[in-house]
């Protein structure tokens, strides 16, 4: 083994006096047992490595006990968690694949190349499995929008996704965007791509056969993102600020033709193995792809192309340059692989060779530089299980009465406050900067409930959605978690489709403190108990922990992206009403339910008490009744009650359908409770006079709560609660105040 | 009829503008590569949009020296029917086959969102079908879509009838809300807003059809007056 | 080995609106005493020639044909070395 790779580096005797693998993020145990894999102390680029490949980001070890609790498979599921991203079929030999993933930390630092680089990682992610992205989504927190660095965070996180989705060609069609104290100091930047794939076509990221090359591809290595991955898997300090280099620079361009000669080669059949460089590049990619084909692999370093001079072995394992990929083909097809890329002008590259010996090998300058047992850096990382307490909000929270506020009198005012709240006004600001109807596929943009992006070919669709309210899981991880899932059900129902699956990003604070690590472990149970009940099985996701700032904890907020089948284009379905005189009917019992309510956060600055309750098998049975309702051909529009409650799902399908409508809410409820409290498994349809008697009858045929509300027509949105009259408001009015309010804070 | 859609590094409308033609006219069309050096087998030549060569230097300006543009001067020069859309219109400005230049937005934001444009010049081989002054409603999707000529070549436009669509409301601060011109000839075309993105009920709009069934009967037009002949 | 260094800026008579935002937001800032901001291009260029004087007209000819957009755009340049 070669000690002199270069006179900067510490050498292995160094590494272990002065505890060097701790500013890598590696515990003195977990050095004991690397050196017990190795039989020796590890040079400088072998712990690099290794401290990537054991970082949370890439070994899960602190989160795989608990997505060891989601249910993963399924009669559809072609392929879940563990590769780059999971499969779905949709019939017709086509399927679909999604995943979400985060890039947080690289946002908070910088904005623009940290969201940039987020889009291009996921939807590597996507192309890399054989299959052509065919949309974008995104769920975005931020601090509240007020300070001038929110500002300055939320506009520039916004442009990178704009600049990276733009130029690469794909829509970008849906998302959340969210705002709240907690997040500030560290924004959280999700995002997912959804691809489309015949499923011959269907790739794994294995280094297989012996003897065969493995090839580089995209544009050369820089010394851009080294510790990447770790540092994704630490707490936001003033350090970090420091630690800019860690952030990478995107290329849309670059990756575009990335991306057409990749699909262009996994076309002609010859591919045994593909894989992108994400997270820890050259490191992550090789050493999983000689894992997954029980396989080792030797790398000559010198061979892999590079921007910078004098780069180390250490340097280039760790890079995390973008728009790279990893595949291997038999050596007779090289020449045909090669064609591909020079005619698209990318770079491809031979970088090395796959081995039986089960070790990855790297070879710099002629020498061998670093030598690891590919099953130690891929399966041999310990996994914790973290000490969980329940933490005494929690418990204080359970005597709060959310009904002790003085009740709300004008409503009219009260509902233009919420409407005007960042996080639920028109987010027209943001996804105009998208383009959300590039390959013109785009059938519902941007707005609605769900997202649906036509197939060509077919009269078949796909809706797509991004779920997650953090107020609910922080007041109740394991209800949020359950009402995360439900909600992007009830979204994808509403637009008409069938739930499929989800992808989820589950980001929290640090799991080293057990308040939290209880929080991870609560709302996973949420979630999985959802997703088993929705039948909507987990296919793959991220974990994105340690997001903290000086005041604590993130909300905990399990972000969930799901997709669903429209079986015909004529069930799609949008939240706007659309004629005069429609009747509109209400789904689902309404309760007194305020806990972590946009109300009580707009209107009383608070975020406490028990979030709303969500009974599952009551929510399958709204779910089953307004698909069937909607494939029958009886509903006009469909809109899920969520923050705002009924008054605000009312406002938005009059305003996106720019009708008013006249409506009696029958309850004994307060009337400002009745109208904003966010009690879970509701959905607002409307349908045409002719159909609404056979629509009542649909949907309570099923043994779920209908009552007919009222119609629409008008200019005004004109509400009476109990029969007592609640607001009367110019839709016009109100529709001014949601769409002006990000704009005028943005000016 | 024989449609080309121009393929350039970046370009990501070239499929659209081909399910276009396929869907609205049912007409060949072929993708052709940069690189081309022969476009004499087509009747018309569409630019699509897209970031060519990541428009990293300035829109189109890199484009504009590719292969094929040499061909795409000459197809003009015959009187064959070029479209440019957005970034293909930014590329036929670079080139000089249409007059002024496209600057950033003045919001310096890229739109994405519908407008309604005002068929200004319906003499035109691409808008013939639509009436004087119909509006209609097209997408646009661009960061740098601001149109902008010296007040001399405006005054030459307005003279030669080349401005084809305006703005009924201005979304990028272009120079008297155009949003698509011609050459002086009329049979090279350029503008930001998409007509191969309203083509499709499921779109929202259908209002782009026109655009390609126009330029077929234009071409029939020719073809058979060429044939009596 | 000539180095050029060329700049390319809007025209005057061209609104640049990058300019009048950023300027915008010095005066924001208190920096009212801005009262015109132009923002440009600025590139080096690495020459493998010695001759000063074909250099200029080559620098001279990538302005014209790709590195400004003369509708809009005024250029000037630099040589060392």
């Amino acid at each position: 083994m070669s000690q002199q790779v270069s006179a900067k580096e510490p050498t292995a005797e160094q590494i272990a006096e002065q505890q060097i693998y701790k500013q890598m993020g590696v515990s003195d145990s977990e050095y004991e047992l690397i050196c017990g894999f190795l039989g020796r102390k590890p040079n400088y680029t072998e712990i690099g490595v290794f401290s990537v490949m054991w970082s949370e980001h890439c070994a899960y070890k602190n989160s795989k006990p608990l997505l060891r609790r989601f249910p993963t498979s399924g009669p559809r599921v072609l392929m879940g968690p563990g590769e780059g991203a999971g499969i779905v079929d949709i019939g017709d030999n086509q399927a679909v694949v999604f995943k979400i993933e985060s890039h947080n930390h690289p946002s908070a630092v910088e904005p623009y190349q940290g969201a940039a680089t987020g889009v291009g990682g996921i939807i590597r992610d996507i192309f890399s499995m054989g299959a052509r992205p065919v949309a974008l989504l995104n769920s975005l927190r931020f601090g509240k929008l007020e300070s001038e660095r929110v500002k300055y965070l939320f506009e520039h996180v916004v442009s990178g996704i704009a600049g990276y989705g733009n130029c690469i060609g794909i829509p970008t069609v849906g998302g959340e965007v969210v705002f709240d104290e907690s997040y500030d100091g560290n924004p959280l930047v999700n995002a997912m791509c959804v691809g489309l794939i015949d499923h011959d076509k269907i790739q794994r990221g294995v280094a297989k056969g012996v003897g065969n090359p493995v090839f580089y591809v995209g544009p050369p290595t820089g010394r851009d993102g080294i510790h990447g991955a770790t540092f994704a898997s630490e707490e936001l300090t003033e350090e970090s600020e420091a630690k800019r280099t860690a952030v990478q620079v995107g290329d849309p361009f670059m990756e575009k033709l990335v991306m057409e000669a990749c699909l262009e080669l996994i076309d002609t059949g010859i591919v045994l193995g593909i894989q992108d460089m994400g997270a820890a590049g050259l490191t992550c990619s090789s050493a999983e792809m000689a894992s997954k084909a029980g396989n080792g692999l030797e790398l000559y370093l010198d061979q892999v192309p590079q921007r910078e001079s004098g780069m180390t072995a250490y340097e280039m394992m760790l890079s995390e340059s973008q728009e790279r990929m990893l595949f291997v083909v038999e050596p007779k097809d090289e020449a045909q692989a090669m064609e591909i890329f020079e005619r698209w002008g990318v770079i491809c590259a031979k970088v090395g060779k796959v081995t039986d010996d089960g070790r990855l090998k790297l070879f710099h300058h002629g020498e061998l530089v670093g030598d690891m047992p590919v099953k130690a850096l891929v399966d041999e990382c310990p996994i914790y299980d973290k000490p969980s307490t329940v933490p005494a909000y929690y418990e204080q929270n359970a005597a709060v009465d959310t009904l002790r506020y003085e009740e709300v009198t004008d409503l009219g005012a009260t509902l233009e406050q919420v409407l005007a709240s960042p996080s639920v006004a028109s987010k027209a600001w943001v996804y105009d900067q998208y383009d959300y109807m590039v390959r013109t596929s785009t059938a519902v943009r941007p707005g609605s409930d769900a997202a649906v992006v036509t197939i060509r070919g077919t009269r078949k669709g796909l809706a797509m959605t991004t779920d997650c309210n953090g107020r609910f899981v922080y007041l109740d991880p394991e209800v949020g978690g359950r009402i995360a899932v439900s909600e992007a059900a009830r979204n994808i129902v509403c637009s008409g489709a069938e739930p499929l699956a989800i992808t989820d990003n589950l980001n929290f604070g640090s799991p080293e403190k057990p308040e939290i690590f209880w929080q991870m472990e609560k709302a996973v149970d949420g979630m999985a108990e959802a997703c088993r009940v929705l039948d909507a099985p987990v296919i793959g996701g991220n974990v994105s922990l340690y997001n903290e700032n000086a005041k604590g904890a993130i909300y905990p907020t399990p972000v969930v992206g799901m997709v669903g089948l429209v079986h015909d284009t004529d069930h799609i379905t949008t939240q706007s009403f659309k004629a005069e005189g429609d009747v509109i009917f209400l789904l689902g019992e309404t309760k007194a339910e305020l806990g972590g309510s946009e109300f009580q956060a707009v209107v009383h600055g608070l975020t406490e008490g028990r979030p709303p309750q969500l009974d599952l098998a009551v929510e399958k049975k709204l779910l089953d009744a307004v698909l069937g309702a909607i494939q029958s051909g009886l509903v006009r529009s469909a809109h899920d009650l969520s923050e705002g409650g009924l008054a605000v799902a009312l406002a938005e399908s009059c305003i996106s359908g720019g009708l008013g409508a006249q409506v009696d809410f029958d309850t004994t409820l307060r009337s400002d409770v009745a109208l904003f409290s966010e009690t879970q498994s509701r959905i607002l349809l409307s349908a045409s006079p002719d159909q609404a008697d056979q629509l009542q009858e649909f949907i309570a045929s099923r043994g779920v709560p209908v009552q007919r509300i009222g119609q629409v027509g008008g200019r005004d949105l004109v509400i009476r609660v109990g029969g007592a009259s609640a607001l009367n408001r110019p839709v016009e009015g109100l529709k001014r105040v949601w769409e002006d309010t990000i704009p005028c804070l943005m000016k | 009829m024989k449609f080309a859609v121009l393929v350039f590094p970046g370009s990501n409308c070239d499929i659209d503008c081909y399910k276009a033609v396929e869907d609205t006219i049912g007409e060949q069309v072929d993708y052709v590569w940069h690189t081309a050096t022969d476009l004499s087998a087509y009747d018309c030549i569409l630019v699509p949009g897209g970031f060519s060569y990541g428009d990293y230097l300035r829109c189109g300006a890199i484009a504009r020296f590719a292969p094929v543009m040499a061909e795409v001067a000459k197809a003009a020069e015959q009187g064959k029917y070029i479209l440019g859309i957005c970034n293909g219109f930014q590329i036929l400005t670079e080139a000089g086959l249409l007059p002024g230049t496209l600057q950033r937005n003045t919001s310096l934001k890229f739109r994405c969102h519908d407008t309604v444009l005002r068929v200004e010049n319906n003499a035109n081989p691409f808008t013939a079908q639509y009436a004087a002054g119909e509006e209609i409603t097209i997408p646009i999707a661009h960061g740098e879509g601001n149109y902008y000529c010296d007040e001399a070549t405006l005054a030459e436009l307005k003279k030669n009838n080349q401005i084809i669509f305006r703005y009924v409301n201005n979304p990028n601060g272009s120079v008297d809300d155009i949003a698509g011109v011609s050459n002086e000839r009329g049979n090279v075309v350029g503008m930001m807003p998409h007509p191969e993105r309203a083509v499709d009920r499921l779109l929202s709009s259908e209002d782009g059809k026109k655009m390609f069934t126009s330029i077929l009967k234009a071409w029939r037009d020719r073809h058979e007056s060429a044939s009596v002949r | 080995m000539i180095k050029a260094t060329v700049y390319v800026t809007i025209k005057e008579s061209v609104l640049d609106p990058q300019g009048v935002a950023v300027q915008g937001a010095l005066h924001s800032m208190g920096f009212r005493e801005v009262s015109s901001v132009r923002i440009g291009k600025y590139m080096e260029l690495e020459l493998d020639t010695d001759d000063r004087f074909e250099a200029e007209a080559r620098v001279k000819a990538m302005c014209e044909k790709l590195l400004a957009n003369t509708v809009v755009e005024d250029y000037r340049f630099e040589l060392e070395g």
